[in-house]
C-alpha cells in the first residue's frame, strides 16, 4: 500500500512518523511547497526572530524517518478518480490512503500600499528571515496590524529589541478568541512595555515614502488625515511599482530598487502611524484551493467526520490546521484548530486511521491546547475560549501576575487560560473531558486550598 | 529505556504530562520531575509524550 502525504510540516511530518511506528512498511511520499525539511514554527514569531535561535535549532529531527519527500513542490490538484496527487510540474503520484496536511497560509493585504517595500507577513522561516534582516537594517518603527496571536508575539519580540513598535487591530482588544476581560490583560502587558495600541482601529492602507513628496513627508508626525489617505491610494495603482510614482525614485537604494517603500500606516480616521516596517498579521487561510476541483467538501477546510476522514471519500485523511471535523465540545460542529499541538497529535491520528479500515478508525477529540509567549507572560489554553459566550476569572494571585480564567457556554465550561499558571490549567484541562457546569467548576476552585489566591478565595 | 528531558529547553507546558502522566509530573512551582528509567510497557505513552513536546526538550534513549 502506498500512502501520500501532502503537506511537510509538523502534521505531515507526524503523520509520517506514526505511520512508520504504526508497521507501515509499503511506500510513503512526503509532499511539500518548501524547499526545507519540516521545522517547528513557534519561534518563528519569537526566538527566531529575536536571533536566540538559529534557523538550525528550528528543524525537526527527521533524518532516520524512512520517506520519499518531495520538497519544493507544491500540490496542484487532486484526481481522485486516478487516484493521483498532481503536483504543479506535472508529475502524478498515485496514492492508497492520502493525508491532507496542507495547513494555512497567512492572509495577506491586498488594499492600498500592498506593493510597497517593507510590508510582511509571517509564516514560515524565510517571513521571519526577512523581518530580521530589516529590523537588523536600523529600522526603527515597526507597525503590527492584526493583535492576534502572530500579531502580539510580533510586537513584544519587536519591543524586546528596543524598537518602537504600535500594536493596530479594529477589534477592541488584543487576542479576540480570549475574550475582552482577557484581551484587557493582554493590552496591558504590552502599554506596561511601551507599546502603543491602536485599538478599534481600522487600516485603510500603507503610504509609501515616495507619495507624499519623499521620506522627509513620510517622516513627520501623523495626522496627514485626508490628504494621506488619498496618497495611500494613488500608490496602488493597478499594484504597479511605486517607480511610476512621482518622488519614488530616492526609494532606488538597496535591495528593492524598483519598490517604493513604506512610511506609514493610514488608520481608517485618516492619521497616520510612521513605520520603516509593517507586519501584516491577519490571520491565516487553509491551503486546500488545490483540492477545488476534485469533488471533496471544503468549507474551506477539508470537511472531515469524527476520524479526521474526508466526508466524501474514506481514502482521504486530513490532518492540521486545514482540518475541519465535528468537536464535541463544539456539540459536534465542524472545527478548525491551528495551533502546533493541533497538529501535532492529529497527524499522528490520522495516519493511524489511514492504516485501518473505515469501520474501524477512532474519533479524534483532544480539548486543543495552545500557548502563546508574550514578554515574560506564558498565556496557554485548553478547550475552544473563541466559541465561549462569557470568560469568567477563577484564580489570580495577589500580584495579579497569574491567573486562570474560564470560558463557559451554555453554563458549561468548555475552555480554561491561564496566564503563568501551567500546573493550575492541567487541572481544569482534565475537567473538559466531561464538561462541568460552571457553578461545579468555581464550587470547587473556591474549595481548593491550591488554587491561586487561596484562601482568600475566587478572585472575582 | 530512558528517558532525558533538556531543562534548557522545557517551558513547562505540561503536554508529557497529559500523554503519560505516570512519568512527568509538573509541580506547584512550575518545575518538572520525571521517570528517568522507564519499562517497555510505558514507550508507546512516553513516545506520545516527546512527540508532542513544543520545545522537543524530550529525548528517549534505548
Amino acid at each position: 500500500m502506498r500512502i501520500v502525504v501532502v503537506g511537510a510540516s509538523l502534521a505531515g511530518l507526524r503523520a509520517a512518523q506514526a505511520l512508520r511506528s504504526a508497521g507501515h512498511a509499503g511506500e510513503l511520499f512526503v509532499v511539500g511547497d518548501e524547499q526545507r525539511l519540516p521545522y517547528t514554527r513557534p519561534p518563528l514569531s519569537k526566538e527566531l526572530l529575536a536571533g536566540a535561535h538559529t534557523v538550525e535549532q528550528c528543524d525537526f529531527p527527521c533524518d532516520e524517518l524512512d520517506v520519499t519527500w518531495r520538497l519544493g513542490a507544491a500540490a496542484a490538484a487532486l484526481d481522485r478518480d486516478a487516484k493521483a496527487v498532481v503536483l504543479a510540474d506535472g508529475e502524478r503520484i498515485a496514492y492508497d490512503r492520502l493525508i491532507v496536511a496542507t495547513g494555512c497560509r497567512a492572509r495577506t493585504w491586498t488594499g492600498p500600499g500592498a506593493e510597497l517595500a517593507g510590508l510582511h507577513t509571517l509564516r514560515d522561516i524565510d517571513d521571519t528571515l526577512a523581518l530580521r534582516r530589516e529590523l537588523e537594517a536600523g529600522s526603527r518603527k515597526v507597525a503590527v496590524v492584526g493583535a492576534g496571536f502572530v500579531g502580539a508575539e510580533v510586537a513584544a519580540t519587536a519591543r524586546g529589541l528596543g524598537l518602537d513598535v504600535t500594536l493596530i487591530d479594529v477589534a477592541p482588544h488584543p487576542l479576540l478568541p480570549l475574550g475582552p476581560l482577557l484581551g484587557e490583560r493582554c493590552a496591558q502587558l504590552h502599554r506596561d512595555r511601551g507599546v502603543e495600541l491602536k485599538l478599534a482601529t481600522g487600516v485603510k492602507g500603507f503610504r509609501g515614502k515616495g507619495a507624499q513628496g519623499g521620506a522627509a513627508g513620510a517622516r513627520g508626525p501623523a495626522g496627514g488625515s485626508a490628504a494621506a489617505a488619498a496618497g495611500a491610494a494613488s500608490a496602488t495603482a493597478d499594484g504597479a511599482p511605486a517607480a511610476a510614482t512621482p518622488g519614488a525614485a530616492d526609494a532606488g537604494s538597496g535591495a528593492r530598487p524598483t519598490a517604493d517603500r513604506v512610511a506609514a500606516v493610514v488608520l481608517d480616521d485618516g492619521s497616520e502611524v510612521a513605520a520603516d516596517v509593517v507586519v501584516v498579521a491577519l490571520g491565516a487561510l487553509p491551503n486546500t484551493e488545490w483540492l477545488a476541483g476534485s469533488g471533496l467538501t471544503l468549507d474551506p477546510g477539508l470537511v472531515c467526520d469524527a476520524t479526521l476522514t474526508s466526508v466524501d471519500d474514506p481514502d482521504v485523511l486530513c490532518a492540521g490546521d486545514a482540518t475541519s471535523w465535528p468537536h464535541p465540545l463544539a456539540d459536534g460542529a465542524t472545527i478548525r484548530v491551528e495551533h502546533w499541538t493541533n497538529a501535532a497529535e492529529q497527524g499522528a491520528a490520522a495516519a493511524r486511521n489511514a492504516l485501518a479500515p473505515a469501520a474501524e478508525r477512532t474519533p479524534y477529540a483532544a480539548a486543543p491546547y495552545f500557548w502563546s509567549d508574550q514578554y515574560d507572560v506564558k498565556i496557554q489554553a485548553v478547550g475552544l475560549p473563541g466559541r465561549a459566550e462569557r470568560i469568567e476569572l477563577l484564580e489570580e494571585s495577589p500580584e495579579g501576575d497569574r491567573l486562570v480564567a474560564v470560558g463557559v457556554r451554555d453554563g458549561k465550561v468548555i475552555a480554561a487560560v491561564a496566564f503563568n499558571a501551567v500546573r493550575r490549567l492541567a487541572w481544569y484541562r482534565r475537567q473538559l473531558a466531561d464538561p462541568p457546569s460552571f457553578e461545579q467548576v468555581a464550587a470547587a476552585v473556591a474549595a481548593d486550598d491550591r488554587a491561586l489566591g487561596a484562601p482568600s478565595g475566587v478572585g472575582r | 529505556m530512558k528517558v532525558h528531558v533538556d531543562m534548557n529547553l522545557c517551558q513547562a507546558h505540561g503536554e508529557c504530562v497529559f500523554a503519560a502522566p505516570d512519568v512527568f509530573e509538573l509541580h506547584d512551582d512550575d518545575s518538572l520531575t520525571w521517570v528517568e528509567e522507564v519499562g517497555e510497557d510505558r514507550r508507546a505513552a512516553v513516545e506520545q509524550a516527546a512527540q508532542v513536546c513544543p520545545m522537543m526538550a524530550i529525548r528517549l534513549e534505548g
